[in-house]
């Protein structure tokens, strides 16, 4: 496994050295260094330090584990791969996402999701373990947005305005529907106990990863949304 | 009936004398215009439905049909037009915002009009381009602001990365979904052909269109639709839309209807969906969050591809292109209010953003002034109809131009107007099949190629009017220009003297 020491590096020079290295290999001493990993495809990185913002944009097919926080533009216009984010990340987490997932065990910041959609036969999926942000699934076309609120206390589980924009998709989150205030071109609802399989299914592999008992983390009230209409936000348009 | 009732915009006439009921028009006809009437063994028809793209006209084989403009209008004055009454019983009886296709059709000044072009007279010979070497090539990217030597005194390259076009003229972006796949086709067959660009728009590359590469800019737009790492590699050149100068501050929205089948594949997008490119990227709040895009697009090239950052012409736009060429973009395309689109809210279309002539002239000077013009190159469009408008554009300070709407009628179109229906009889502005199939990709590229090797020839003569043998030369020389009919600010604006001056 190659050692890259990041502490006198740009965001080009740790690039290339990337390249470079074999399939795994450990980033130390990173310091805020944008765009890591950009387009990244068949390697696994793990980080030791805070990367900067763009972490795994486009990425395509790697798996990057940060073993502490990341900042904004996690994963955006990611095609496939899996982001692992031990601490927290900002804002405009998984935009655009088609495909892959990012797990974050602590809080995510605004827009978290936004224009997430899905491709083919892949679906792509964002779990954070604590609260959210304003806007979380603002325009979600496709894909599945868990927030399980671990350890938040009385704190709310999602900031403003969840699912602004939303018209595909579905999110889930530990709390019950009249704990948030949604949109009205989006339908939510008490979660069915039909559903705990395919919840389960959905994030077994997030509590695998974070050693957390995923009996107790899909007990409990969850609210379930989609959109509720496929095409909610057309407008009344007449030929000039 | 009633209050609800506009009489049809046009009348088909159809001379009984020519027609020969052979029923072509009718088959052509996919806004079911004309009919047949098995008992009478007549044509009928239906005025209403008729959108004047002149389909029928030119398949008739005896001539027989004509679309004229209906003279039934309302009492017309100076300030209510039969349009703006038109306009007012459409909402009145739907409620619907109104809709719109193909640029702003209003009288307001068109500056191309008034600008002249100079030629040279006794103390500086005109160049005969027919028997002296035209260079009408240029290159788009950053310049570097001074020439680096060696220990050995030779040049030392440190080039960034640079487009070349045989000649200043790209295909502006239009969307595989907005347009046909046979549309696109010839497109990128023509673009390659005469060594010039076209562009993807934002909705995404089929595979089977990466050959064009070397000739093709992709696009990159809020919804990021079919943006991954082969299609960012697939061109020469990213360019990130913000804007676009037919509907400035509003994004696209194709609905759930058109992204079907090979559209939905290539957007990477379920079928059905709606596909929602907002105005706004909602990562970008400022000129440092523009950066990170532009320098992630340059990551995930490993540099190697220049970025264009796209930009409607709005009141600020100097100060909006000044940020812009800081943002570390190479090329800065500037879309002028009268810019095409395949549909937009009329409103928008007709009021906002500002003529491309005045925003070009504007920046340019902004970037000369700022010591940044070297940093970014200038492409305008939105409208550049002839090559007469080119040379005014390139002599303002423009490196090259997009020209859209100019292509649309090289394929076909009649400017009908109405490419959101998704009915186009000429099989550009639509994905039915048999629609598309009357669009033959290959004669499409042969009157791309005829369009703009004519624009080329034209292109040539006009410098060689002044003088001038290399469009490099012709370059923000404003010195060719003068004015008519102008007020003295926009004479300051534009920064050319009055016609006599």
């Amino acid at each position: 496994m190659t050692i890259i020491d990041a502490s006198n590096l740009d965001h080009r020079e740790i690039n290339d050295k990337i390249r470079e290295a074999g399939e795994e290999m450990t980033i130390r001493g990173c310091l805020g260094q944008r765009f890591i990993a950009t387009g990244a495809s068949d390697k696994k990185i793990a980080i030791e330090g805070v990367p900067g913002n763009a972490l795994g944009s486009y990425l395509n097919g790697a798996t990057i584990d940060v073993r502490g926080n990341a900042q904004d533009a996690v994963g955006d216009t990611m095609n496939d791969g899996t982001i692992i984010v031990r601490g927290d990340v900002r804002d405009v987490a998984g935009y655009a996402a088609r495909r892959g997932r990012i797990y974050v065990r602590g809080n995510a910041g605004y827009r978290v999701g936004v224009h997430m959609k899905a491709y083919e036969d892949k679906s792509p999926l964002i779990v954070v373990g604590g609260r959210a942000g304003s806007f979380l699934g603002e325009y979600q076309a496709g894909g599945s947005i868990v927030v399980l609120g671990l350890g938040i206390g009385d704190k709310p589980l999602v900031g403003d305005f969840p699912c602004a924009g939303m018209h595909g998709g579905k999110m889930w989150l530990r709390c019950a529907p009249d704990r948030v205030r949604f949109p009205n071109q989006v339908l939510a609802r008490r979660i069915e106990e039909s559903e705990r399989a395919e919840l389960r299914a959905l994030i077994a592999d997030y509590c695998r990863v974070f050693d957390l008992d995923l009996d107790e983390t899909t007990s409990g009230a969850f609210t379930v949304v989609v959109p509720n209409a496929s095409n909610p936000y057309r407008q009344l348009r007449v030929d000039n | 009936m009633g209050a609800d009732f506009l009489y049809p915009e046009f009348e088909v006439v159809r001379n009984p004398n020519r027609c020969v009921n052979c029923r072509i028009c009718e088959r052509q006809c996919s806004n079911g215009v004309h009919g047949w009437d098995a008992k009478t063994k007549t044509m009928t028809q239906d005025d209403a439905k008729c959108v004047d793209c002149q389909r029928c006209v030119a398949m008739c084989p005896t001539r027989a049909l004509k679309i004229v403009k209906s003279d039934c209008v309302f009492r017309e004055n100076a300030n209510w037009s039969n349009d703006a009454i038109r306009e007012i019983h459409k909402q009145a009886s739907t409620g619907g915002a109104l809709l719109s296709s193909m640029g702003n059709p209003t009288t307001a000044p068109i500056y191309w009009d008034r600008l002249l072009i100079n030629a040279s007279q006794v103390t500086n010979p005109p160049v005969d381009p027919l028997r002296e070497p035209m260079e009408t090539r240029v290159f788009l990217g950053k310049k570097p602001n001074r020439i680096e030597r060696g220990p050995d005194g030779k040049i030392v390259p440190k080039l960034e990365p640079q487009l070349e076009l045989s000649v200043p003229i790209m295909f502006a972006a239009m969307s595989y979904g907005s347009i046909s796949l046979n549309a696109h086709a010839a497109l990128a067959r023509a673009a390659t052909e005469l060594g010039i660009l076209y562009n993807t728009g934002e909705g995404g590359l089929r595979e089977d269109f990466y050959q064009y590469g070397p000739n093709t800019v992709v696009q990159v737009a809020s919804g990021r639709f079919g943006v991954h790492e082969d299609y960012l590699r697939a061109g020469v050149a990213i360019e990130i839309k913000m804007g676009q100068g037919a509907k400035p501050g509003i994004g696209g929205h194709l609905p759930g209807e058109k992204i079907v089948g090979d559209v939905a594949k290539t957007r990477m997008i379920p079928e059905g969906a709606d596909a929602v490119s907002p105005a706004p990227h909602h990562d970008i709040y400022s000129i440092e969050d523009l950066r990170q895009l532009v320098l992630s697009l340059k990551e995930a090239t490993e540099y190697r591809k220049p970025i264009i950052v796209k930009v409607a012409a709005v009141h600020n736009i100097a100060a909006i292109a000044s940020g812009i060429a800081r943002s570390g973009a190479d090329v800065i395309a500037i879309d002028g209010w009268r810019g095409g689109t395949g549909a937009a809210p009329t409103r928008i279309r007709d009021n906002v953003g500002i003529p491309v002539e005045l925003a070009l002239a504007a920046v340019d000077q902004r970037l000369r002034d700022e010591g940044i013009r070297n940093d970014v190159s200038l492409i305008v469009g939105g409208s550049v109809r002839s090559a007469s408008d080119l040379v005014k554009a390139i002599a303002l300070g423009a490196d090259a131009c997009y020209i859209g709407t100019a292509t649309l009628i090289a394929l076909g179109c009649r400017m009908c107007r109405t490419c959101r229906s998704g009915k186009c009889n000429w099989g550009i502005a639509t994905q039915r099949p048999e629609l598309v199939e009357r669009l033959d990709p290959e004669i499409g590229r042969k009157r791309l190629v005829n369009l703009v090797s004519a624009w080329k020839l034209e292109l040539a003569e006009m410098m060689g009017g002044m003088g001038i043998n290399s469009v490099e030369a012709l370059r923000g020389n404003r010195l060719m220009l003068r004015g008519v009919g102008l007020t003295e600010k926009e004479l300051e604006v534009l920064g050319v003297s009055c016609a006599g001056e």
